[in-house]
């Protein structure tokens, strides 16, 4: 049991209510008097050079208020990386895939601004297109950007110690290649965004985002805004993971045609234009070798990979970076070596998701290791413990695990799921699989260069020292960051998490990157738990300073003030409350001085309180290129253990068990903790069995519909066992550090162990579907 | 082309005027203010968009508002009494059920209808009845236990 009152406890959360009856505003919920609704034109063709764009029809249409194109918009290049800015909010000289944005109009209704957009007159010459990413990397493949020739959007060569040697020195070398599918995040709000230009000449935007600084500064830079005219606030966001981390097109048209219109513009992205706008997992292809000793010591690891980017660049530089340097861990490697190509395509561009760039190879080294297991004879259990890593050892990339419980995942999860009575002795068609995975804790650095902070906190008590508001630019998008601060809060200001109110999402509250590297329980709690301390230590030393005791006497907790541990003096504090506040209805009462109190005296000496706190981590990893894409001052790590049924006629899978360990550091919230890791695992199951976007031969998404292109159900998830593990971690808020990302890691690897046990066919390319491995045990039957 | 339709609306008698195209979805949210049902895609894929129509379940997106005429609804909003929640929801917040919240009012309804039909559900047929109601989440784990857990507050509700 912990000491804490507030924390390691699965307190509800504080947005519960608000959720569960309706009342939370979501963007697309808001109307305001004289909104404006906006539609965008999208291109129907994969690759054409644009001819001619004929709006006037379009904007004769009454009730239309105006059209925007590149024309009015301008050409600023604008991305993720500054490093890669490729795209223009509208295309002018060309379109690369079905879906990119050419124009876009507000009008008094939505219908209006439908009928708009189909009289919009573009004239293209269409260019052949390429929609495979091995097509794209040969010689007369059709160029999708002039300055990047080949297709090639970036490349990254890193090798640590001399890979080839050490291969050559190994006694096995086992080689594996893997290939996932294109994912949709489908997350179920789809974006939407309400810009609000006033007649200061400020911006407002109100948008389904999870990183509201991030979306301030590209709006700033691409409507030609003075940055600090721009207010991104995020209300309620259903869903993120990782797709909404990037400004879109609906944000920047919203703010450009409320700017031009003087009135408030809404959109929302239908179904489908979630699908066209994308951002979401990359196709991955990976080629590996492993060598290791006969005894099962791992030494090197050649990993090569290939994503499909799309036509634009995105989060991609960062994801290409990922697929390498996330397989340092958690594993001891001697050597390293990666080769990674992220090539242009003429399909909606990939971003982040879940699990940033590392899903893929993750899923097709933990199947290596198996296959390298069963060659020598090891429990694949055996095998990873043999080579895992503990607290304190640094992967062979420089990235230092500052806390690691993974061979406590693994204990864990082997008595959890009875493996040791299982693996080996299952009937025909029953199988057990097991992998592990770690995943950063935020990421080392911000998207952009900079110094900045990367995060900051305010907080401020209310004047009758009641409340505590804490106030942040962080982002909740449902994973339960609002709950977490307050409940850092209240912790370290030693009062009941009923008395702190989260304002958070809003760019004007403070300084914070957002919801995406898993970063905002370790940063944004840094800075909250810093403010929090300020704020406590102003009104300790206000006590000690009124009751003439030693600050070092005072301790605040669960809400009551004690000196030395006891009641103390306080007579003249509490009466003089009670007078300044006569008929209330809850007059501070008890023997102890309550927090209330001590917050109105010191607030009656000094004015508001006020308590700032910000974070950013040390400088970070090695000094080879690309070594910032990796680090993180913490890093989480989970082991699974997945349990199928395998119809060997037909190759339906059935997956009947999980068991799933997750080192998050010290739990939060125990609830949200585990609700991250379900989470994880239902993201990693779909991917693994069934979910992918579908093209035709012209480009068009085939499915772009929850119908068509399928997620879990509530009956596709089998039962979950969910164990929380909890490593000291000296560079997280009071040991805490990531839980949702980390925990999608093993799933594909997991699950598809499984499947390799219980047939004897390895999947190599997903998603695992019962065509897919009917087909296998086919071709494996007939080569026997 | 508008037309007059009646219904009850989380108790209340409504009268409005909507046209022949406009869906219960659009209805609810856009001229009712009615912004707890919530619209995850309009094609009757997601089941964010739930409200219990005659006792019934259904997609309101896939609902013409006139069809409507006549019928008695409930809404998220409608559901808890004198500012108390309903054994659901006060299950849905205790037991983690929620994140972003999104599918959260769909999935309450789908369960209320549930328990509405059958008090003592197994856990397959809970997760039966929420299967039309897609939550990327949470991996439904924490949302079938309250489910479970509030069938219970029910049934014992019922009893005293
Ligand atoms: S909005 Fe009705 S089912 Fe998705
Ligand atoms: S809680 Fe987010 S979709 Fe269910």
């Amino acid at each position: 049991m912990s000491d804490y009152q507030v924390l390691n406890t699965r307190a509800p959360r504080v947005d519960g209510p608000a959720k569960a009856t309706g009342q939370a505003k979501y963007t697309d919920d808001f109307k305001i008097p004289g909104m404006l609704y906006a539609s965008i034109l999208q291109s129907p063709v994969a690759h054409a050079r644009i001819l001619h764009i004929d709006a006037s029809k379009a904007r004769k249409l009454t009730g239309v208020k105006a059209v925007v194109t590149a024309r009015e918009a301008g050409l600023i290049k604008y991305g993720v990386s500054p490093a890669r800015y490729d795209e223009t909010l509208f295309a002018h000289d060309k379109v690369r895939y079905v879906g990119d944005e050419i124009a876009a109009v507000a009008a008094s209704d939505q219908d209006i601004a439908q009928e708009a957009l189909s009289l919009i007159k573009v004239d293209y010459e269409e260019l052949p297109a390429v929609f495979d990413m091995f097509e794209a990397m040969k010689e007369g493949a059709p160029q999708i950007h002039d300055e990047f020739p080949g297709n090639m959007n970036a490349e990254v060569h890193q090798e640590f110690g001399d890979t080839e040697a050490a291969l050559r020195s190994c006694d096995l070398v086992v080689d594996h290649t893997f290939i996932n599918k294109r994912q949709d995040a489908a997350f179920i709000e789809p974006h939407s965004c309400l810009a609000v230009f006033d007649h200061s000449g400020r911006l407002t935007l109100y948008t389904s985002t999870q990183v509201p600084h991030y979306v301030m500064r590209t709006v700033a830079m691409t409507l030609q805004i003075p940055v600090g005219n721009v207010r991104v606030i995020k209300p309620y966001v259903g869903g993120g993971f990782g797709p909404k981390c990037e400004a879109t097109p609906l944000e920047m048209s919203c703010g450009l045609l409320s700017k031009v219109t003087g009135q408030p513009v809404k959109m929302t992205y239908s179904r489908e234009q979630v699908f066209l706008h994308s951002r979401a997992r990359h196709q991955f292809y990976a080629e590996m070798s492993l060598g290791v000793m006969k005894d099962g010591t791992m030494v090197a690891l050649k990993n090569k990979a290939v994503l499909d980017g799309g036509a634009y660049t995105s989060f991609g530089i960062a994801t290409v970076y990922y697929s390498g340097s996330l397989l340092g861990g958690p594993y001891k490697l001697k050597t390293m070596k990666y080769d990674g190509y992220r090539v242009y395509t003429n399909k909606p561009a990939c971003g982040a998701q879940r699990g940033h760039g590392g899903v893929a190879h993750r899923a097709c080294f933990e199947q290596l290791i198996d296959m390298t297991a069963e060659k020598l004879g090891i429990d694949p259990i055996d095998m990873r413990l043999k080579n895992i890593m503990t607290t304190g050892d640094i992967t062979v990339n420089e990235l230092d695990m500052s806390s690691l419980g993974m061979k406590e995942c693994i204990e864990a999860i082997r008595s959890g799921s009875d493996w040791n009575n299982k693996k080996g002795k299952l009937p025909k068609g029953k199988g057990i699989g097991m992998a592990c995975g770690f995943f950063v804790s935020g990421a080392g650095y911000p998207i952009y260069r900079s110094d900045t902070y990367h995060s900051t906190v305010v907080i401020k008590l209310s004047e009758d020292g009641g409340v505590a508001n804490v106030m942040t630019g962080s982002a909740e998008i449902g994973q339960g960051s609002d709950t977490t601060m307050a409940m850092i809060a209240a912790e370290t200001l030693g009062i009941k998490l009923k008395d702190v109110q989260v304002h958070s999402g809003d760019t004007d509250y403070s300084v914070d990157l957002g919801a995406y590297s898993s970063r905002q329980t370790l940063m944004t709690g840094h800075a909250t738990k810093e403010a929090a301390e300020q704020v406590k230590s102003q009104i300790a030393s206000h006590l000690s300073e009124e009751l003439n005791v030693p600050v070092s006497s005072i301790t605040f907790a669960d809400g009551i003030v004690k000196f030395d541990g006891g009641p103390g003096n306080f007579e003249k504090l509490r009466s003089s409350y009670i007078k300044e506040h006569r008929g209330w209805m809850d007059p501070p009462t008890g023997e102890y001085l309550t927090f209330r109190e001590a917050a109105r005296m010191a607030y009656l000496k000094a004015g508001t309180i006020v308590g700032t706190g910000k974070y950013k981590p040390p400088r970070l990893g090695g000094s080879y290129k690309g070594a910032a894409v990796g680090t993180s001052p913490a890093y989480g790590c989970s082991a699974q253990i997945v349990e199928v049924t395998v119809d060997l006629e037909t190759g339906q899978i059935t997956i009947d068990r999980m068991t799933d360990a997750h080192d998050c550091g010290l739990a939060i919230n125990r609830t949200s903790v585990e609700g991250q890791m379900q989470g994880s695992l239902s993201m990693g199951l779909g991917e693994c069995l069934f979910e992918e976007v579908k093209f035709d031969s012209r480009g068009r998404v085939l499915n772009p519909s929850l119908g068509e292109y399928k997620i879990p159900t509530a009956l596709d998830m089998p039962k979950v066992k969910s164990i929380i593990v909890e490593s000291s971690e000296p560079n997280g808020p009071y040991g805490a550090k990531e839980v949702g990302e980390g925990a999608i890691m093993p799933t594909i690897p997991a699950i598809l162990n499984a499947i390799y046990d219980a047939t004897g066919v390895r999947v190599n390319e997903l998603p695992a579907t019962s065509e897919r491995l009917f087909m296998a045990l086919k071709d494996k039957s007939e080569a026997v | 082309m508008k037309r007059i339709i009646k219904l009850t609306i989380n108790g209340k008698t409504i009268e409005a005027a909507v046209s022949s195209n406009q869906t219960l979805l659009q209805f609810l949210r856009e001229d009712m203010d009615l912004t707890g049902t919530k619209h995850g895609c309009g094609l009757g894929d997601c089941g964010a968009c739930t409200v219990i129509l005659d006792g019934k379940a259904v997609n309101s997106c896939l609902v013409l508002a006139v069809q409507a005429d006549g019928s008695e609804i409930l809404t998220i909003e409608g559901l808890a009494e004198d500012g108390k929640l309903h054994p659901l929801q006060q299950a849905f917040v205790d037991k983690g059920a929620i994140q972003c919240g999104f599918c959260t009012p769909g999935m309450i309804l789908s369960a209320k209808a549930l328990l509405d039909e059958k008090p003592n559900p197994s856990e397959l047929e809970i997760r039966t009845a929420i299967s039309g109601n897609l939550c990327r989440c949470t991996g439904y784990q924490k949302i079938v236990e309250a489910i479970g857990e509030a069938a219970e507050v029910v049934r014992m509700r019922e009893e005293s």
